[in-house]
């Protein structure tokens, strides 16, 4: 037992770094801190979304920035609705409270999640993945499409979302905490998702579908589920990309994103939940630091991927698991 | 849309499908045979207009630059295949999806420190320059006829390869049972390794002869390795006549959602999507594509 506390240490000890992140940056007078670290946080919260198909249904989706980029437009468009006011299609109002565009969003991205893992689910393997893929591309090119909210270019709203009258987004410090909240919320649930029946059919499922079948459960019904679930989560992270962003582009949900975020989940460890947290600060530092070493920073990081992949699959939470426990690990 | 244009559209969309082809035929048999996802097929193309553009800058002839070309591309592929993906058949999905998506960031920023980011812009050869009235009344550009023969002089090829030869048949009985063709005593890394090199030959040559057609750029072997993937997928993984087929129709697709919405006064990249739309429906029926392989 002693070592599964070496991981609750690990845990808690980010989770305090994280919480204490503004005021350091505060005292250091480097207040540009705290919006990189926000939008670390963002990612993280969509890399454990991932982490639940990827690493707990064991369903590889090469196209999970699409619900991210919904829910991230399903707030923009609202927002901009409400700075415009004009109606949506004519009909809706927009809006700039987050008590009424982030569920929204969320709502969205999992309906979005629900319709593609319909079809995407009755597939497997390879098919699974270039479905998935598909699918994103689709939602990218529709985005693409709409003029009316920017195409290409994407859109810049005004920004200053007001969440549930208390905390303003254009604060800094304060919207930090909120996201930071929402990442804990999201960890909390996700575990409790995970340890329930539930997370245990799912992972089930991941280890042998047929076999779980034969027990009697309806696998496609419990996997679409989670699908959905992690969708509507990518959609949240989303909607808290576009207040902190206030400006939304189809880049965001193009495939290489994808990739992105499988990369955050692999390198962090992939079936924990505090593994994609980590690989998403590890993953956005490196980006945002190593351009000033190099500017050619990939034709070295590729390679590394290479290497992890071959040599260091279970990623950097991963190494801190005991050695008994690694041995049982399959 | 008079019948002219509608003509002109089709060889259009034949041409472009026929360039699919050349990178789908290779890629098809990559994740047929050995169960495999390549990301990184897209660098192979791009790896091959850039080296074509430049062997062409030297020599001054297209034909002689190709030529060149070709073989280097081969062995880029066949690198590729020995230092990093052999390990990972054996691996999972997830493992060769992430290892092959670090070659496509590898293989960008290579282009961009040898090549920089500056787009190429390729000339068409004066021998292929011009038009010639194919049709009676609209004269149709000489080279996209070239690149519509070459694309299915190689499916020809490939035909014979595979359906008469010995090669072809242990490729067709791999990407149906791959353990039970190394059980009978046929070297499958050795035939992989040769398919991979053929595939990445062919992938290259569709980056040359496109270069002319478009631009060459980093990133170009992205955009259309993803339309690459629909075609596979929609005839059905393993399958060089699915690939064929479904080529073709992605190509049609592709080139008449691009006319027909204008047209109409819808926007452009609608069209993108009617391929994707095309892909979730076939798959929605046929889970394994249109000709599937048994396995």
């Amino acid at each position: 037992m002693a070592a599964l506390d070496r991981r609750h240490v690990f845990v808690v000890t980010l989770l305090a770094l994280f919480a204490l992140l503004p005021i350091a940056a505060q005292l250091a007078d480097q207040p540009f801190y705290i919006g990189q670290f926000r939008r670390i946080l963002i990612f993280a919260i969509a890399a454990i979304s991932l982490d639940l198909i990827l690493g707990y249904g064991g369903m590889v989706s090469l196209g999970h920035a699409a619900f991210f980029g919904i829910g991230a437009y399903v707030v923009g468009i609202l927002n901009h609705h409400a700075a415009e006011e004009t109606l949506f299609l004519g009909l809706l109002p927009g809006s700039r409270n987050v008590l009424i565009t982030w569920p929204l969003a969320m709502l969205v991205a999992a309906a979005s999640a629900g319709l593609i893992g319909l079809v995407s689910l009755r597939t497997s393997g390879i098919y699974f993945i270039m479905i998935t893929l598909a699918f994103a591309q689709m939602v990218y090119f529709f985005f693409v499409s709409l003029s009316a909210y920017g195409g290409d270019d994407g859109l810049r709203f005004p920004g200053d979302t007001v969440i549930a009258g208390l905390i303003d987004t254009q604060d800094d410090i304060a919207f930090y905490y909120a996201v930071f909240a929402v990442l804990a919320g999201v960890l909390y649930l996700c575990q409790r998702m995970i340890e329930s029946r539930f997370g245990l059919v799912i992972q089930g499922c991941r280890e042998n579908e047929r076999r779980m079948q034969a027990i009697g459960f309806p696998t496609f019904r419990y996997r679409l589920a989670c699908f959905t679930i992690a969708g509507g989560i990518a959609g949240l992270a989303g909607a808290l990309f576009a207040a902190h962003e206030s400006y939304i582009s189809p880049s965001i949900m193009h495939w290489t994103r994808s990739g992105d975020l499988i990369v955050m989940v692999v390198m962090g460890g992939m079936g924990s939940l505090i593994g994609p947290v980590v690989g998403a600060t590890v993953f956005l530092l490196m980006e945002k630091l190593l351009p000033d070493y190099t500017e050619h920073w990939p034709v070295v990081f590729g390679p590394v991927l290479l290497l992890i992949v071959l040599f260091a699959k279970r990623g950097i939470f991963g190494w801190l698991r005991p050695r008994e426990h690694r041995r049982a690990a399959p | 849309m008079t019948v002219l244009l509608f003509l002109e559209q089709m060889l259009n969309g034949l041409q472009l499908g026929v360039t699919l082809f050349l990178l789908a035929a290779g890629l098809t048999l990559v994740f047929g045979i050995m169960n495999m996802v390549n990301l990184a097929h897209g660098s192979l193309y791009m790896m091959g207009a850039y080296l074509c553009a430049t062997f062409a800058q030297w020599s001054g002839n297209f034909f002689l630059a190709v030529l060149l070309a070709l073989p280097v591309v081969a062995l880029i592929g066949l690198a590729v295949e020995i230092v990093a993906l052999r390990t990972l058949y054996a691996r999972d999905h997830l493992d060769q999806v992430l290892a092959t998506f670090g070659l496509i960031l590898f293989f960008n920023e290579l282009v961009k420190i040898v090549w920089g980011p500056v787009a190429i812009f390729m000339d068409i050869p004066p021998l292929l320059a011009g038009r010639v009235e194919f049709i009676p009344g609209a004269p149709y550009p000489v080279y996209r006829l070239a690149v519509l023969a070459v694309g299915l002089a190689v499916a020809a090829f490939l035909w014979w390869l595979i359906t008469r030869t010995r090669l072809g048949m242990l490729i067709r009985a791999g990407a149906a049972n791959r353990e039970m063709v190394g059980a009978l005593g046929v070297d499958i890394r050795l035939l992989f390794t040769l398919v991979f090199g053929l595939g990445a030959a062919l992938a290259g040559l569709a980056g040359m002869i496109a270069g002319p057609l478009y631009v060459v750029e980093i990133g170009m072997g992205d955009a259309i390795l993803i339309k690459t993937f629909v075609v596979i997928v929609i005839g059905g993984i393993g399958s060089i006549r699915g690939a064929f087929v479904a080529a073709l129709i992605v190509g049609m697709v592709d080139t008449f959602g691009r006319v027909l919405p204008s047209a109409a006064g819808l926007p452009a990249a609608l069209a993108e999507m009617m391929t994707y739309i095309l892909m979730a429906a076939i798959l929605f029926w046929k889970p394994r594509g249109l000709f599937p392989v048994m396995g």
